[in-house]
């Protein structure tokens, strides 16, 4: 009877527990030297030594039970505490982040990464050149010889005499990738680069800019091939509902040569200010590469053809963001080129 | 300028709609930018009926005019107008040039509705005193009352105004020429204008002779007539000049123009009476004088070729007349000279004089030999007909000119294979008769020949396909793929770096520039860190664009500058381009600037100003990065326009490869920092990666701190450190610096953290404490450093 008592008992003393101090207390005057249990123990002296096992037997079990309910309130004191502490630490969440700054990448430079991206994948290396360059490479191999009337348009800066100069298009890279390939091997590239002419900079015009410069040559290759390739390149660029246009039109190093044009980004063909009601923008130039530029190179005309075609980095962009000044490029004010610094989803 | 109303005398076009035909042209290549009529609504011939005097003034006349489907009242200020006059009467709702709109209205009390018309204000004539005082134009008394006026004076024309390509601007920019060009897409025949002449048993040669000297003039011929009467042109020619916007002059001047315009090959005629007996055509003499037919005075170099009388300058070839031999109202006899020239040399001297001309465009662009005798037999047929002349027979004659016949031999396959498309031999004879070209045809072979007039076409087949395929429609062109085996592309090695490097400070935070290649010299002199010659362009555009650039840095502080005058913060830039000095060496830069705080969170307090060591820290990522870990050092420097105690060069493997440092106080006020690296350094050898093992035994971690001189740097200590640690000593870490309150002045306490480990045994605390001593020994000689007591 007694024993069942002392269980009743503790379950009412740990109700009143809120505290693992006040629990410890409970459990000395259960458990400790002076304890109720402990006491018990001293009572078995006086018993047999039959009653002695039987009641030792007893004191065990009620002495598991006091451990048992002790730990289960201390167990549900330190959840309890937990809980508590984690309330605690709890914090405004919509507090401004730590800002981690993005690097955006110059207008001009993601424009071009985006044509190499396709092109790669196409099979295209991309290469480079020097914009100090030979008047041979620039000009004259290109079927552009001294005092040809097409040089005039691409006012030049010279450096030395009449042999050495600021390239003024990407196209010599086409001569050195050919002279380089020796008239043996096929050609598959790319030129993203600087370009200069003597132009006033102004809204449309810049002294300095960028083009994309691309050379196929193979065997059995057609203006129909550039056209289709043109499409990708535009339909990647500017979406799966971009036309594409092919016109007449003259470069002395392609023949024949072509305008490259797409359907009006702005006002999708129907026409507007940017297309000049035309309802289509050009965006590059190209053609089949001219026999006396093969010629020149080493590639028998007779035996490999190819096409080339050139881009304008900035007036792709100007097209694609709705640029309309050309100086945005070189005038790298952040609070414009910022907002290119993420990825684009296409 | 094309005048369509003209070409229809070459070929048959009175079907067609001109807009449309415009388009078709635009497509086969030659660009029509603007078609423009001349037609004007609500503008119809009209009688005078009655005219009276106006009650309220002293010039006003009200006027009762029949215009065909009604009788309308119109007050009119004009001195001639009368009763019974035909007069070109603009009604209500007429919008002449400028915009100028016809009203109802009453004009001092009096209703008038509508307007009788002078020529310039239809925008037909100048506006000047003498067409001013000559009032309203009068009309024939034959015209048709109620008739478009437009159309009665044949001047409802279209025209087209073109911009073509280059290699086009010759034989377009005429208007036989355009014809041709018309005939190949509307598959016509042209038909080429009369130009007989009767001409008198004297023969030009008795009168007159020729000599040239120069090799810029291959081609020159000379005809002569005599009895001219200078008069008026008939109106055909005036109403033509006038719709290409040339002046009419007289007969004799007109149909010089008129022959230009047809057969594009510009004339010259010579007053023969004033000219003498001889022509020399030789390079100029170099300051020889000769004032042109606008009366100026010209001093010629010997790049310019000039006609002369056989001793002075009569003429600029190609270019303007001289004064001294003009065709006045009292020249008798002419002298026609049709030629050909230099084209470069003719745009040189027309570029340095700054004298453009009719003559020295169409020169400049470069001119056929096809039409030179043609156009001098046209002139003397006009000028017999309509100038009363009588023609000498016999033509002068200097020709060197290079007539070899261009031909291509090819096959129809060719033609398809360098377009794509699948066309018969029968399809490309077809083509070539639509372009006039003649041809031969065997068995498969072609052989064409081009007319001279295609100066534009080269004898490859590829022009030959141009010509084909545009007229097939590049728009019916097939999209295909080059059918070439599938391969990745790849960057080359120096792109490859630019973009791994570009990325990896874009993932830092930093965002991409791209600035002018060409500078200031006081731009290209800043910064200047090595020892490089420039490239000065000999012939720059304006001195702020006259240096190629051998460092960015000069670059980035100016759009820094420009961030901050807009209010930017934080400006944390890089461009990697190319550079070249005055040898023609190409170095790639990679450029840093960086200011402000690289980490700011204002309400935790929390700030990461950029300093010098945040700048070191993003190069080294870099380096890092780039797999150059333990090969690269800093080295403390002095350098031009950086801060004389922040400032150092980069080594790697011992070698330059950059710099770094803050902007000097007196180049930027703000803390501006930057760095510059040589990309083509960076393209090193670079080890494979190879995996290596966790340690498996203890490392042991001890510190120590010494006592040194401030002049000696951490990195002096450092090597000290792991010179005399050996192979136990495994890393050595700084930790602290101190300078101040225990350390004496002109001293610092550097404190380092040293570990130690094997890869095969734990080691023990006296094999450490041995290594430990051995270093305290080493470091407090070699710098005369202290160890500082705990």
């Amino acid at each position: 009877m007694e024993l069942e008592e002392i269980l009743s008992n503790l379950k009412k003393d740990l109700e009143g527990v809120s505290s693992l101090h006040d629990l410890s207390e409970v459990k000395a005057h259960y458990l400790g030297k002076k304890g109720v249990i402990t006491s018990l123990y001293a009572k078995m002296r006086e018993l047999s030594d039959e009653d002695k096992k039987s009641f030792g037997a007893l004191i065990n079990n009620v002495k598991v039970s006091v451990n048992e309910l002790i730990d289960s309130k201390k167990e549900e004191i330190e959840v309890k505490l937990l809980n508590e502490k984690l309330q605690n630490e709890s914090i405004d969440i919509t507090l401004p982040a730590m800002e981690i700054k993005l690097g955006a990448p110059s207008i001009l430079e993601k424009m071009i990464e985006d044509v190499e991206e396709l092109l790669l994948s196409m099979g295209f290396d991309v290469i480079d050149g020097p914009e100090v360059e030979k008047d041979k490479y620039n000009f004259e191999m290109l079927n552009l010889p001294k005092g040809h009337p097409a040089r005039d348009a691409q006012d030049t800066f010279y450096i030395e005499g009449e042999e050495l100069l600021l390239r003024s298009q990407t196209s010599p890279v086409q001569i050195r990738c050919m002279l380089a390939g020796g008239g043996k091997v096929p050609i598959r590239m790319i030129c993203p680069g600087k370009t200069y002419r003597r132009d006033d900079d102004d809204a449309t015009h810049s002294h300095q800019f960028m083009q994309i410069e691309g050379l196929l040559v193979d065997k059995n290759i057609s203006l129909s091939d550039l056209k289709g390739t043109f499409d990708v390149i535009a339909k990647h660029l500017f979406g799966e509902d971009c036309e594409t246009r092919f016109r007449p039109s003259y470069y002395p190093f392609t023949e024949p040569s072509v305008e490259m044009d797409i359907s009006c980004h702005h006002c999708k063909g129907k026409g507007c200010n940017i297309c000049k009601n035309t309802g289509y923008i050009t965006v590059a130039g190209g053609g089949m590469v001219h026999p006396k530029v093969l010629e020149n190179c080493g590639y028998n005309p007779k035996e490999w053809s190819g096409f080339a075609f050139g881009f304008g980095a900035e007036r792709l962009a100007m097209i694609k963001y709705g640029i309309n000044d050309l100086r945005v490029f070189y005038t790298n004010d952040l609070r414009e080129s910022k907002v290119f610094d993420r990825k684009e989803a296409n | 300028m094309i005048d369509l109303e003209w070409v229809k005398d070459y070929i048959d076009i009175s079907d067609q709609d001109l807009k449309e035909l415009a388009v078709k042209i635009t497509k086969a290549g030659i660009n029509i930018e603007k078609v423009i009529t001349n037609h004007i609504d609500n503008l119809v011939i009209g009688e005078v009926l009655e005219c009276e005097m106006h009650p309220d003034s002293d010039h006003l006349h009200v006027c009762q005019v029949d215009v065909g489907n009604q009788n309308l009242q119109i007050v009119c200020g004009a001195p001639n107008v009368r009763k019974g006059l035909k007069v070109i009467v603009a009604l209500p709702g007429a919008v002449l040039p400028g915009n100028f709109e016809i009203k109802k209205s009453k004009i001092r009390g009096v209703e008038s509705n509508g307007m009788l018309c002078a020529l310039y204000e239809l925008g037909l004539e100048e506006k000047n005193d003498e067409t001013y005082s000559k009032g309203i134009y009068e009309v024939s008394s034959k015209a048709k009352v109620g008739m478009d006026a437009m159309k009665y004076l044949n001047l409802d024309d279209t025209l087209y105004e073109l911009d073509i390509h280059k290699h086009r601007n010759n034989d377009c920019y005429y208007h036989i020429g355009f014809a041709y060009e018309i005939g190949a897409i509307l598959n016509r025949p042209v038909v080429l204008p009369d130009d007989k002449t009767s001409p008198i048993k004297d023969d030009i040669k008795n009168h007159f002779n020729l000599k040239v000297e120069t090799d810029k003039c291959p081609y020159y011929l000379a005809k002569m007539v005599t009895g001219v009467k200078i008069g008026e042109s008939p109106e055909f020619i005036k109403r033509r000049l006038t719709a290409y916007g040339m002046r009419s002059i007289n007969n004799v001047v007109d149909i010089s123009n008129y022959v230009m315009l047809e057969y594009g090959q510009p004339l010259h005629f010579f007053d023969k009476d004033a000219l003498g007996e001889k022509i020399l055509v030789r390079d100029a003499l170099e300051n020889e004088e000769i004032t042109t037919l606008d009366g100026k005075k010209r001093v010629l170099s010997s790049n310019d070729i000039v006609i002369t009388d056989g001793d002075k300058p009569v003429c600029i070839a190609g270019v303007m007349g001289g004064e001294n031999t003009e065709v006045t109202s009292d020249t008798k006899s002419i002298l026609i000279e049709s030629a050909i020239f230099d084209g470069v040399s003719i745009r040189n001297t027309s570029n340095r004089l700054d004298l453009r001309s009719e003559a020295s465009i169409r020169y400049g662009k470069g001119l056929s030999y096809e039409y030179t005798l043609k156009a001098i037999e046209r002139a003397c047929h006009l000028l017999e007909k309509y100038a009363g002349a009588t023609v000498l027979s016999g033509t002068v004659k200097h020709d060197k000119m290079d007539k070899t016949v261009k031909k291509v031999n090819f096959k129809s396959s060719e033609i398809n294979a360098l377009l794509g498309i699948q066309i018969s031999d029968d399809d490309v004879k077809i083509e070539l008769n639509r372009l006039g070209f003649p041809f031969e045809y065997n068995n498969g072979e072609f052989e064409v020949v081009i007319p001279p007039r295609r100066l534009d076409i080269d004898p490859y087949v590829n022009d030959i396909a141009e010509e084909v395929g545009r007229l097939y429609g590049y728009h019916n062109l097939k999209s295909t793929l080059p059918n070439v085996p599938i391969k990745k592309g790849e960057y080359a090695s120096d792109i490859k770096y630019r973009k791994i490097i570009s990325k990896r400070l874009r993932s830092l935070g930093l965002n991409e520039v791209k600035s002018y290649t060409l500078v200031s010299p006081n731009m290209a002199d800043s910064f200047k860190y090595e020892d490089k010659k420039q490239i000065n362009l000999p012939k720059p555009m304006s001195v702020d664009k006259s240096v190629l650039r051998t460092t960015l840095i000069p670059s980035l502080l100016k759009i820094y500058e420009y961030n901050r005058a807009h209010k930017v913060s934080d400006v944390m830039i890089y461009e990697i381009s190319k550079t070249y000095d005055a040898d023609y060496n190409e170095e790639s830069k990679i450029s840093i600037l960086m200011e402000g705080n690289y980490i700011l969170s204002k309400w935790q307090n929390l700030n990461i100003p950029v300093d010098f060591y945040l700048v070191k820290g993003i190069v080294q990522n870099v380096l890092d990065y780039l797999g150059f870990k333990n090969r690269y050092t800093f080295e403390k420097a002095t350098l031009t326009d950086l801060h004389p105690g922040i400032c150092a060069k980069i080594m790697l493997d011992r070698k330059m490869i950059g710099i770094i440092g803050k902007v000097h106080p007196s180049v930027s006020k703000d803390d501006v920092f930057v760095a510059e690296l040589s990309l083509e350094a960076l393209m090193s050898k670079v080890k494979p990666i190879k995996f290596k093992e966790a340690l498996k035994y203890p490392e042991i971690v001890k510190d120590m701190a010494f006592i040194v001189d401030k002049g000696i740097t951490s990195l002096e200590v450092m090597n000290a450190i792991k010179k005399s640690g050996g192979r136990l000593l495994s890393d050595v870490r700084l930790f602290d610096v101190y300078e101040g309150e225990n350390v004496l002045e002109g001293k610092k306490s550097l404190a380092y953290s040293l570990t130690f480990s094997s890869e095969s045994k734990t080691l023990s605390e006296d094999e450490v404490m041995e290594v430990f001593n051995n270093i305290i020994d080493k470091v407090s000689k070699e710098l005369g450093a202290e160890l500082r007591n705990k």
